[in-house]
């Protein structure tokens, strides 16, 4: 890459926008999976009763059985939400850049 | 109570063990070897000769250094996430999740959501950089625009330390396990293991590599599938009805070890009052016999038990686990094998799923091997327990719910998987060695590809031979440190040093060496210095141990981004300003691709 090219992209307000709502969603959604999976462990570590509670009145199924799974299931949406956002959004506007930059 | 939190460490280093692509940990020890199982060794030997079959197919479409590395960048991103979920739904992992979940239940899902959370992370901060940057190993992204020969050198050492302690508790993993369900001896095994691993390796290359790992992944999300299947059939297709059975089962145990205990107190009391010259014994028997009642009633499988329940050893084994996937050499190259940075995303977005679906499975295979497994006196061994520990619960759940045939093919199954994961971490040493060092290093950049591979082709058969060798050397070793080790090593070592080269302006050279150095050295003194190495291996006494915990990550994760950015923050030299001066086009190809490497074309 020439040093006018990369002048030309930087300068681009496509480019940033990019830069922009990529890093920022990436980011929001990392912290997302964090604090699900981290207040998951907090409670295991400093409150383990909670998740042995049952369900509801005499059944063996207990609330952490729930909990567990969607854990699982949110860290597979939260990755979908990504992907589907950036498959659309954010590729077409890399295609824009990248475009803009050949000219 | 500290006796409890070591033992808490210990089994969180077990479960370190036992995640992702490796088969250390969950079969440790001394094994008895069985009858030969021929539904098992039949349809093992059915699934090498079609894997060899697709190594020749492979072979004829391996040419280019490309091809070899990184199977000419063409394959999709659904088969890369297959892949990636293969390498990490490993023998161990599947047996030894399953086994958690069997013997304290909820405790398992715990552990299995900590392997897999740190895949959407990977997903939004580290696939598509990796992808538009590198090209064969994560060597290239974090030498991207620093000083090749330090810092290729340090990320093929941190490579090949892994790799090399990844390689070994797979090995006696494999060893054992086929010793287990083969009734085969385990240096033959061994020396299988290894050389069908180079044979796939060396003419196969990633190709071949990443086609096994995907045969593998499929069979076995199959045969658990079924598994899984059965056992909710077996209770009307009602979570409440497995459940409420299960816990019956975990109960009748504990109640039986109550009636045992009281029976061997009474023995004890009559043999103390008539002063018996076997009296002391008598009590001694009696105390244990009340632990154990004490032990079986205090396990709740609905519930956490005491595995997580020191937070500082929670959060670290969460930090080693997120991140430490993010560092593991053989797991980065996968990145590279897909055309583009979208298929790069969409492959995390597979795994993920097959990674979360194959967990809920384990979970359920786990719980029905208490109720189809544990009441069953066919899978118990002489001395209480199951007949080759609880490691074998879904082995023995497969005989259970398929007979014959299906605990061969489950069998035959896990051997394949062994297979598979091995052939990867070779590929992955064999690249540091060829591409970071040979090509990189040594030739500065102006090795020819023709050399290059023959120089991959070498270490991979060098790797084959060191494998077998050091398999057979740690026989008897308790190896379950050394995968916690590798896992430690890749979060501390090559994770800080690749995530900063991608996202922090201010990284040098020096910063990069002197920080990721800081975070390997500091992994393993701490780990030697840890319960499971000093107290397990070492043998000095329990609560002796230096260093309280037995996960180091959060300290020397810490340790390793602190002095990676002091060292770059106080490195004012001509290099350095050049250095940050090559982030900002660095992170418009990041961002953008413009420049990264492309597929070849067949």
């Amino acid at each position: 890459m020439d040093e006018a090219l990369i002048e030309r992209i930087q300068q681009n307000p496509k480019f940033k926008e990019l830069v922009h709502k990529k890093g920022g969603f990436s980011w929001m959604l990392a912290i997302v999976m964090l604090v699900i999976y981290y207040g998951f462990i907090l409670v295991i570590a400093f409150s383990p009763k909670t998740l042995g509670t049952p369900l509801s009145e005499g059944s063996i199924t207990t609330v952490g059985i729930p909990v567990g799974l969607l854990v699982i299931i949110s860290a597979f949406v939260v990755t979908g939400i990504y992907v589907r956002r950036a498959n659309s959004e954010f590729d077409r506007l890399t295609q824009e850049v990248v475009e803009e930059a050949k000219q | 109570m500290t006796k409890q939190l070591k033992q808490l460490g210990a089994a969180a280093f077990l479960a370190l063990a036992s995640s992702g692509s490796r088969a250390a940990g969950a079969i440790d020890g001394a094994v008895a070897k069985r009858d030969l199982n021929w539904h098992a060794i039949i349809m093992f030997f059915v699934f090498v000769a079609f894997t060899l079959g697709i190594t020749y197919w492979a072979a004829r479409r391996t040419r280019s250094a490309k091809d070899f590395y990184a199977a000419g960048g063409g394959i999709t991103g659904f088969q890369n996430g297959l892949a990636i979920a293969g390498d990490y739904m490993s023998a161990a992992s599947f047996l030894g999740i399953s086994a958690m979940v069997f013997d304290k239940g909820y405790d398992g899902l715990i552990y299995s959501i900590g392997f897999l959370v740190g895949w959407p992370v990977i997903t939004f901060l580290v696939a598509e950089r990796l992808r538009n940057l590198g090209k064969y190993t994560f060597a290239d992204v974090a030498s991207y625009r620093l000083s090749q020969t330090p810092v290729r050198t340090f990320a093929a050492t941190g490579t090949l330390v892994v790799v090399a302690l990844y390689l070994i508790a797979q090995m006696v993993g494999a060893g054992k396990l086929i010793q287990l369900l083969f009734g085969m001896d385990y240096m033959y095994a061994v020396i299988m293991v290894g050389i069908l691993m180079v044979m796939y390796v060396m003419f196969g290359g990633m190709l071949a590599t990443t086609w096994v790992q995907i045969i593998k992944a499929v069979l076995l999300l199959s045969g658990a599938t079924f598994m899984a299947f059965m056992v909710l059939k077996h209770s009307g297709f009602s979570f409440e009805n497995m459940f409420s059975q299960a816990v019956a089962v975990k109960q009748a145990a504990a109640a039986a070890a109550a009636q045992k205990a009281a029976v061997a107190a009474e023995v004890a009391a009559s043999a103390v009052a008539s002063k018996a010259p076997n009296a002391s014994a008598a009590v001694a028997s009696a105390e244990a016999a009340s632990k154990a009642a004490v032990a079986a009633a205090k396990v709740n499988i609905m519930a956490p038990g005491g595995l997580v329940s020191n937070p500082i050893d929670a959060i670290s084994l969460g930090l080693a686990l997120m991140f430490g996937t993010a560092g593991l050499p053989h797991i980065l190259m996968r990145f590279f094998t897909v055309k583009d940075a979208r298929e790069a995303r969409k492959s995390v977005f597979f795994a993920t799923g097959f990674i979360g679906y194959f967990y809920i499975l384990t979970f359920i295979i786990g719980f029905g091997a208490i109720t189809l497994v544990a009441t069953n006196p066919e899978f118990k061994a002489a001395a209480g327990g199951l007949i080759g520990g609880s490691n074998m619960a879904a082995v023995h759940l497969s005989k259970a719910v398929g007979g014959d045939f299906f605990l061969g093919f489950i069998s035959a199954v896990a051997f394949a998987t062994i297979l598979a994961v091995v052939a990867g971490l070779t590929l992955s040493g064999a690249s540091a060695v060829s591409h970071d060092l040979y090509a990189s290093v040594i030739k500065k950049g102006k090795a020819n590809e023709a050399d290059e591979i023959r120089v991959s082709k070498m270490t991979t058969m060098g790797l084959g031979v060191v494998a077998i060798l050091l398999g057979i050397l740690f026989e008897k070793q308790n190896i379950a440190f050394m995968v916690g080790l590798a896992f430690s090593i890749a979060a501390s070592a090559n994770f800080p040093v690749l995530f900063l080269s991608m996202f922090w302006k201010g990284l040098t050279t020096r910063g990069a060496v002197i920080g990721g150095s800081i975070g390997l050295i500091s992994a393993v003194v701490l780990i030697i210095l840890g319960p499971a190495v000093w107290e397990v291996t070492l043998g000095h006494p329990k609560g002796s141990a230096p260093f309280a915990y037995s996960n180091p990550a959060i300290f020397s994760m810490t340790l390793a981004f602190f002095f990676t950015w002091l060292v770059s923050i106080l490195d004012n030299s001509q290099q350095a300003q050049e250095e940050r001066a090559r982030f900002l086009p660095q992170f418009i190809r990041s961002m953008t691709g413009i420049g990264a490497e492309g597929a070849s074309k067949h």
